[in-house]
């Protein structure tokens, strides 16, 4: 496969993940808002998302104040901001376009309907609209993309690449959504029932509270919590789980200068397998998941490298 | 001016050939037409059969209009214009490769060599390379129309990078789906073979001693206006579609870049016209070529369909001399029609031409689309005046011909039905000795009252084409 072919698939998966991801956070933060709290409490909270993504200049350029209101137009609907849904559902469907010889026609129909009905929403007509409404049709619109994917695709090396823009971002995303509301959470517990209802919308934010009640039948603990969106390999949103599938789908693509990237990955890999949430803990977790991120920074750099990146031209 | 029609003869009788189809349309009901018309549309829209248009906001795609009129072609007439197509394709070939080798036929006086050599499309770095097959024109696209009498002629020969078949072969999937009942009445010519032939023929003038070779698809990029026409073309042959980044040249051979290292290239099928190819031989600042290939193929490592330099022989300063050709070449007598030319150059013909402005059509010779020409009675005097300045001022730089009173056929238009000027553009596929086409090709049609422009740049539509086997 031609490695411009790839690199659009790749990114093409990673910028549809994402956008489910930033559904994701925004939903869980926008419903933690809603729960009885101090301005400034809450404002931390729109905060950590700017930070997150290391957007803060680019904010503060366009827009007076943290809030609600404010941030929520950035990450969803501002073409200004490369890193909101708007931006993102745009970017999958370029990539997809460019590539379009290579999806299925349904594939291509998918990506190009769900950006062509993006398009059309105005922010004020999302928030009239309610916009946890939008954040659904936004999973909803991933999903199907990822059916679509699955159910049509020929599992050659397209869908290898698919598969690891996905759950390479994925595992990005969730260590970032973990971080910044267990961090959050943490500092301002007040062991009450806002807790609970703070844990129970990060668990559904990655689609965990009903995984969290069989895996455990017990109460929702924060080390609990992290141990399943860590270390629980059948959880499909969870870090082993990613890992599980990228040093799967990287075997299935090796070539003769993968061998490092396979390497790190497997490295990674087994630090999830075999760790336990003790020891992760006793380390810091923001430390920890800064450092995994980290990680997973250099992976997609080395998947560059060996595949997508036109290679040293020596025959 | 009178107009040949394509369905009904002088006396408003039905022609033969359109007795089933206008049968058939005057049982069905106009609702049902209707609601099949906004079905086509739909089908185009989602699944993306558009052409950017260039001016335009960057990225914005359109639909090329589609009739559900058919052209319809009897046998007879398809098989005559076959062998005509056969005859002056293969004359356009032996002509390139002779220009680009001994050049009899300029030795022999038969074309001014001046007319050749200084001609912007004749590229001296072709000079003695020989070819696959000696072919230049793998895929031609060659306009024909048919003028008042009913007589065809041959408006253009398309020698470069000719497009549009893919709308020839996605209006006739359009057309079976949308009424299967048709074609179960009448005996219609296959086309949707067209990629099968294509591959067939770009692999048989792969690079001596390869015997698998590898194909590929060049495009300028997402942008470009045939963009949908190249990923079709790729998918349906299941070979890779690649743009100039993709690929690279090392000693002199061609790789593409792949996810598991460099992969040798033997026929590249371009879609990038001959300036763009290579930045280190033609215009420097190309970001579409490829650096080097131009070496790759003098050396005979690659082969380029169509070839660099095709340009001279489809030039509109040239065309006057095929029938030329195919009299030196083949011994033959033509077989088609040239619509005769004035070339302005001459100065009798230039008397003539800037005598009779106001009825005829002067085309600048190295132009292409539709784009600096004049059609005299379809013109305002400040517009003729202006043409006749720059006539004046270059003559070398015109030709002139008589405006032709195209063909029209009932269209689908919005206040209903009503005449619409066309032509035809068959692809003729040729591979050494051997020259093959499917039956028909794309008809384009004008859908502006009166136009006689056809291009999908300037309003055109489509219809689909059918030549009735007997």
């Amino acid at each position: 496969m031609l490695s411009r072919t790839a690199d659009h698939l790749f990114w093409m998966s990673r910028y549809m993940e994402r956008a489910e991801n930033l559904a994701r956070l925004l939903d869980v933060t926008w419903q933690m808002s809603l729960v009885p709290q101090p301005e400034a409490a809450a404002n931390q909270s729109w905060n950590a998302i700017i930070a997150l993504n290391s957007l803060e200049q680019l904010y503060a350029a366009k827009y007076p104040a943290v809030n609600g209101d404010n941030v929520l137009k950035f990450m969803v609907s501002d073409p200004d901001n490369l890193s909101s849904i708007h931006s993102c559902l745009r970017l999958a469907r370029e990539n997809a376009h460019a590539v379009r010889g290579t999806l299925t026609t349904e594939m291509w129909e998918t990506l190009n309907s769900t950006w062509l009905e993006a398009r059309g929403k105005s922010f004020d007509q999302l928030m009239a609209g309610g916009i946890g409404d939008y954040f659904e049709w936004v999973k909803t619109r991933s999903h199907l993309s990822r059916g679509v994917t699955v159910g049509t695709l020929l599992q050659d090396e397209a869908y290898h690449f698919i598969r690891l823009g996905t759950l390479l971002e994925r595992a990005d995303n969730t260590a970032r959504i973990l971080d910044v509301k267990y961090h959050g959470l943490h500092q301002g517990g007040d062991e009450g029932a806002t807790d609970f209802y703070q844990w129970g919308a990060l668990l559904r934010s990655v689609s965990a509270f009903e995984v969290y009640r069989k895996a455990y039948r017990d109460v929702i603990t924060p080390e609990r919590v992290a141990e399943l969106l860590i270390l629980h390999g059948d959880m499909p949103r969870s870090l082993l789980f990613c890992m599980n599938g990228v040093v799967k789908n990287l075997a299935l693509v090796a070539n003769r200068q993968s061998g490092e990237t396979q390497r790190q990955a497997g490295l990674l890999h087994s630090r999830l397998r075999y760790g336990r949430i003790e020891d992760i803990l006793k380390d810091g977790l923001h430390e920890w998941l800064t450092d995994f991120m980290d990680r997973i920074y250099l992976l997609g750099d080395g998947i560059s490298h060996d595949f997508l990146v036109p290679m040293a031209e020596a025959a | 001016m009178n107009f040949y029609n394509e369905m009904y003869d002088a006396n408003g009788g039905i022609r033969e050939h359109y007795k089933g189809y206008e049968a058939w349309l005057k049982a069905t009901p106009p609702e049902r037409i209707e609601r099949k018309r906004a079905e086509a549309d739909l089908a185009f829209h989602r699944v993306g059969i558009t052409f950017a248009v260039y001016g335009e906001e960057a990225g914005k795609e359109r639909l090329i209009p589609f009739d559900v009129i058919p052209r319809i072609i009897p046998s007879a007439e398809w098989k005559a214009m076959q062998k005509g197509l056969r005859q002056r394709v293969t004359a356009l070939n032996m002509f390139l490769r002779d220009v680009y080798h001994d050049q009899e036929i300029l030795k022999a006086g038969k074309i001014p060599a001046e007319q050749v050599i200084n001609n912007a499309q004749y590229r001296p770095v072709m000079q003695g390379v020989d070819l696959p097959g000696d072919i230049y024109a793998h895929i031609a696209g060659v306009d024909m129309v048919r003028a008042g009498a009913g007589e065809s002629y041959v408006l253009e020969d398309n020698l470069r990078v000719p497009s549009g078949v893919s709308y020839m072969l996605e209006d006739r999937k359009m057309m079976m789906r949308l009424f299967p009942e048709l074609f179960a009445k009448h005996k219609v010519a296959p086309v949707q073979h067209y990629p099968d032939m294509l591959l067939e023929k770009l692999r048989a003038v792969a690079p001596k001693g390869v015997s698998d070779p590898t194909v590929v698809v060049l495009t300028p990029g997402a942008y470009n206006s045939a963009y949908f026409e190249h990923t079709f073309l790729a998918q349906q042959m299941g070979v890779e579609l690649v743009e100039g980044r993709d690929l690279f040249v090392k000693d002199e051979v061609v790789y593409m870049r792949t996810t598991q290292g460099p992969q040798r290239v033997d026929v590249i099928y371009r879609r990038i016209d001959d300036d763009f190819m290579d930045p280190l031989a033609f215009r420097p600042d190309s970001a579409l070529g490829v650096p080097g290939i131009l070496k790759a193929y003098q050396a005979g490592n690659v082969t380029l369909s169509n070839a660099i330099g095709t340009g001279v022989a489809d030039d509109k300063s040239i065309y006057p001399y095929v029938p030329e050709m195919i009299r030196f070449y083949l011994g033959e007598e033509p077989i088609l029609n040239n619509v005769p030319t004035y070339m302005c150059r001459k100065p009798d013909d230039l008397k003539y031409v800037l005598a009779h402005l106001p009825e005829l059509v002067v085309k600048e010779v190295h132009g292409a689309g539709g784009y600096g020409m004049l059609v005299g009675p379809a013109s305002t005097k400040e517009q003729i005046e202006k043409f006749r300045q720059l006539l004046i001022a270059k003559p070398e730089g015109y030709i002139a011909q008589p405006t032709l009173a195209l063909s029209h056929c009932p269209t689908f238009v919005e206040e209903g039905i009503a005449p619409r000027h066309l032509d035809l553009r068959p692809f003729v596929l040729s591979s050494g000795q051997c020259v093959n086409m499917v039956p028909g090709g794309l008809t384009r049609v004008a859908l502006t009252k009166g136009s006689l422009v056809v291009n999908s740049s300037q309003g055109g539509g489509t219809k689909d084409t059918w030549v009735l086997e007997d």
